[in-house]
């Protein structure tokens, strides 16, 4: 998969499964700061990455996911 | 001393019959059925397929999407009763307000998240532990209607839930009178809901034979105080009022719907499910609120009974009225809007009470539909089937729960 689809599948996820604005969503944004996504909002977000790109991200490494652009580079990892 | 007055200044609801309170109250009045065909699933395995649903209700009217998404029906619904309530009574505050320190919430629910528990527990056996959601817990609790509204509203006194199954907001009213009146707080957003319309919840509320099965005639099936009564009809909504104590009130300039006059509870000591034969719970219920609201029997002009529509509780609540009320019962309108809205089981005393205030404050008693064939064991006067002008200076509202659990309140003219 392209990063570009990545980015733009991970970018429906946030709309559409944790019901934030898509306007608010670029590469840069940090969850915690820039996109409000709370301790549980950021379980969700892990449990909709595994769902929909059949990857899984243990918590060490969820832990370093700060902004969408990074969760970005971990999936594009997982999938090789 | 004299005690604190507390009075109602706000009014809000969301159930069967409309999203708001003066649809809801126009409905009520028209003897208007919300009982329908269950749409929420497939019911063909059920005894049972009607409702009392609601219909067109969107919580993004109330709720911002990104929070509204994380939560359960029933706290949706309360929400919304709650937003419509505050707003009504005039009262928000900014999170640096120190009158916002003397504000607080109390809610009453019988089941709280059950459609979000029943969802949670599919997805464990179905996807594993590691599926269920982290939100699952925050979903199902039936305290967090109370928590979300202080996050939302910055109410952040007194804060706390009852769960006395379908006495519930009932208590909830009259707890939340009684944090105001011992100094605890000035504003009490106070009432309760339901959103029990999920597979689970149809399925033990029918194997507990408490439900109606009037499959062919599902707007006949509530039928509170007739001979032809079945059992009751459930039904999801909710509903607050904001109570405030009267000078509070009077100092603001608020407009004063009624006050909350008289609370009273009992404990039938007798059967999970049954009321005990005879009424004698539920009279010393109503008896407790009587004198705590300093009143005579006669002195009510309506009552709003619990009226479930099953055959159990109808007998031995007119029972229990006629013992309480003596010779003043024949002449005193009872009324079970349940008939209409169905049973919003939790939520039912918060709206209940909500029409004890809208019926003093019109002079309007709103009627029992469905009432067709009279029942020796049920003679007082029900109101059947058309709302009735009369002048109201005071109400009495009923709610008994499963537990045996029985709460009455009283509400009296401004």
């Amino acid at each position: 998969m392209e990063r570009a689809e990545v980015e733009a599948k991970l970018t429906d996820l946030l709309v559409d499964e944790l019901g934030l604005d898509r306007d608010k969503i670029t590469m840069e944004a940090t969850f915690e700061e820039d996109l409000e996504v709370d301790s549980l909002g950021v379980v969700e977000l892990l449990m909709a990455l595994e769902d929909n790109f059949g990857v899984a991200i243990p918590d060490e490494e969820a832990e370093r996911i700060t902004t969408v652009g990074e969760a970005v580079t971990v999936v594009m990892e997982k999938l090789g | 001393m004299s005690r604190r007055s507390v009075v109602v200044t706000g009014l809000g609801t969301v159930n069967p019959l409309g999203l708001d309170v003066e649809s809801f109250w126009k409905a009520a009045r028209a003897g208007v059925s919300g009982v329908g065909e269950i749409t929420a699933f497939d019911t063909s395995d059920f005894k049972v397929h009607f409702a009392a649903q609601i219909d067109g209700f969107d919580p993004e009217q109330w709720i911002e999407r990104k929070e509204a998404r994380r939560l359960d029906r029933y706290d949706q619904l309360f929400w919304a009763a709650a937003a419509q309530a505050l707003e009504h009574a005039g009262i928000s505050y900014e999170e640096d307000d120190p009158a916002a320190h003397r504000a607080g919430v109390v809610v009453g629910s019988g089941i709280g998240g059950m459609i979000s528990f029943q969802e949670g527990v599919d997805t464990m056996r179905e996807r594993g532990p590691a599926r269920v959601s982290p939100l699952a817990i925050t979903q199902i609790i039936s305290n967090m209607a109370a928590g979300l509204v202080s996050i939302e509203f910055n109410l952040f006194g007194p804060n706390t839930c009852a769960v006395t199954a379908c006495a519930a907001s009932a208590n909830a009213i009259g707890d939340a009178a009684e944090i105001i009146r011992r100094g605890d707080a000035d504003v009490m957003v106070a009432g309760g809901g339901e959103a029990p319309i999920c597979e689970f919840a149809l399925a033990g509320f029918s194997q507990a034979r408490a439900l109606s099965t009037r499959n062919d005639d599902p707007q006949g099936a509530s039928r509170p105080f007739d001979a032809g009564r079945d059992g009751f009809v459930m039904g999801e909504g909710a509903a607050a009022l904001i109570l405030e104590d009267r000078e509070h009130a009077v100092a603001r300039g608020a407009t004063i719907y009624a006050e909350v006059a008289g609370y009273g509870m009992s404990s039938d000591g007798y059967h999970v499910t049954l009321p005990r034969p005879g009424g004698a719970g539920a009279a010393r219920a109503m008896d407790n609120a009587l004198r705590n609201a300093g009143l005579e029997p006669g002195e009510i002009g309506y009552i709003n009974a619990h009226g479930t529509s099953t055959v159990a509780n109808d007998a031995t609540e007119t029972a229990a009225v006629k013992t309480v009320f003596g010779d003043a019962a024949a002449s005193i309108p009872v009324s079970s809007t349940k008939s209409m809205t169905g049973h919003l089981l939790g939520g039912a005393g918060a709206l209940e009470s909500l029409v004890c205030i809208l019926a003093i404050r019109d002079g309007v008693v709103p009627p029992t539909i469905n009432y067709e064939t009279p029942d020796p064991d049920c003679d007082l006067d029900y109101v059947p089937n058309s709302a009735r002008e009369a002048e109201v200076r005071a109400a009495m509202t009923n709610s008994f729960g499963f537990g045996g659990h029985n709460v009455s309140l009283v509400f009296t003219a401004p």
